[in-house]
């Protein structure tokens, strides 16, 4: 079991099988997203309080939960870094910290050009504005100590020491608006309720899931970059750029 | 203990150490996290008077007057409710019986604000649907 996991997990046969996996993840973001702006742009009503400016969740809120799931994938392959060693975990976390840092900024900027219209601002120090913040604070910090060290064996074990602390943050951005009082509204979508009429949760998982398979395809390709630069002195490597020829 | 179950126990150790410090953080700053104050916590005394502080509930019924460009309205938790007076353009969601935040300071009674914020929440439906539960609302009262 252990020996196989190893074997799977090596660069080599990573590069081989993921060249096959990408197609996977990526016709099915196309048709998801396809389907998701038909549903969420023409299908879905407008809301009794905010006309068609709720439309503007189901792209932000697909991307704040997306800014919350990165990082807890980031954290816990650097966990698996750190402990196993295993070195494709560590370029997984390492190639995720750029796709949950953008998905964050975006859900905070989509946040604020709702908030405008409806809150009557496009920012305050609330308790869940500030906590995203900080993830998108947290994910640059994160990168900026990946790339500070020359080692990338040094810059994986600082890094994930840093996203295994940063991991308390993930809660509290999930619970900020239950365990204090806040400007932002609470969770619409939990698993024992749905507060929302049945097309505009249908838009909303729609996105949803397009923006997961999304993150699955883009880390698959930027994987396949970083395995290659890390290993650009190994054998298979060299062979793959010669073609073969020796 | 093997190497790896040593790396292992300091992966441990650093989630629990990270989740210690930031539970003391939060007793420690109790309710300064907190956005704004309900009404019921002003009566009790817990906002600061004289200067300051958010307040946030729900606009009152048949609470709100016009004179020019100053709005005067109460906010309500259903227990305690604040005459608020405020001078400005209200956000689109204002309306009686909307939750709302409002900054601002208490004077002589009444809360004078400086900044009306409309808050929404988490309950999304088209008109249509809105219109038939105030009826259903009605109806059984």
């Amino acid at each position: 079991m252990w020996k196989w996991i190893q074997a799977f997990a090596s660069p080599q046969n990573f590069y081989r099988i993921s060249e096959k996996l990408i197609p996977w993840f990526l016709y099915p973001f196309i048709a998801l997203t396809l389907a998701g702006l038909y549903w969420g742009l023409v299908v879905s009503p407008a809301d009794y309080q905010q006309g068609d400016s709720v439309r503007i969740m189901y792209v932000h809120v697909p991307a704040a939960w997306m800014s919350l799931f990165i990082y807890v994938v980031m954290a816990i392959a650097g966990a698996i870094g750190l402990i196993w060693q295993i070195k494709l975990a560590n370029v997984v976390a390492s190639v995720s910290a750029p796709i949950g840092a953008a998905f964050t900024f975006l859900a905070l900027v989509t946040g604020a050009v709702w908030g405008k219209p409806m809150w009557g601002t496009w920012w305050v120090w609330d308790a869940r504005l500030t906590s995203e913040l900080i993830l998108l604070f947290l994910y640059l910090a994160y990168m900026s100590l990946n790339n500070a060290f020359d080692n990338p064996k040094t810059a994986a074990k600082a890094s994930s020491v840093l996203a295994i602390v940063g991991l308390v943050n993930i809660p509290i951005i999930y619970y900020s608006v239950e365990w204090w009082n806040s400007l932002h509204q609470g969770s619409s979508v939990s698993v024992t309720k749905v507060s929302m009429q049945s097309d505009m949760f249908i838009a909303l998982m729609l996105m949803s899931f397009a923006f997961k398979f999304l993150y699955g395809a883009l880390v698959l390709l930027r994987a396949r970059d970083e395995v290659l630069v890390r290993e650009q002195n190994s054998r298979w490597v060299k062979d793959i750029i010669t073609g073969g020829e020796r | 203990m093997t190497k790896r179950q040593n790396r292992m126990v300091f992966v441990a150790l650093l989630v629990a150490g990270a989740i210690l410090a930031i539970t003391l953080l939060l007793q420690a700053l109790g309710s300064n996290t907190n956005y704004f104050y309900s009404p019921t916590e002003v009566a009790e005394g817990k906002a600061p008077v004289g200067k300051s502080f958010r307040l946030g509930g729900l606009v009152a019924k048949d609470s709100v007057k016009r004179k020019d460009m100053t709005v005067n309205f109460d906010v309500t938790d259903n227990k305690n409710k604040f005459n608020i007076e405020y001078t400005g353009i209200l956000p689109d969601l204002f309306r009686e019986g909307q939750g709302i935040i409002t900054t601002g300071s208490l004077v002589n009674g009444i809360f004078v604000a400086t900044e009306v914020l409309a808050k929404h929440d988490e309950n999304y439906m088209p008109p249509e649907v809105a219109d038939a539960l105030e009826k259903t609302k009605k109806s059984e009262q």
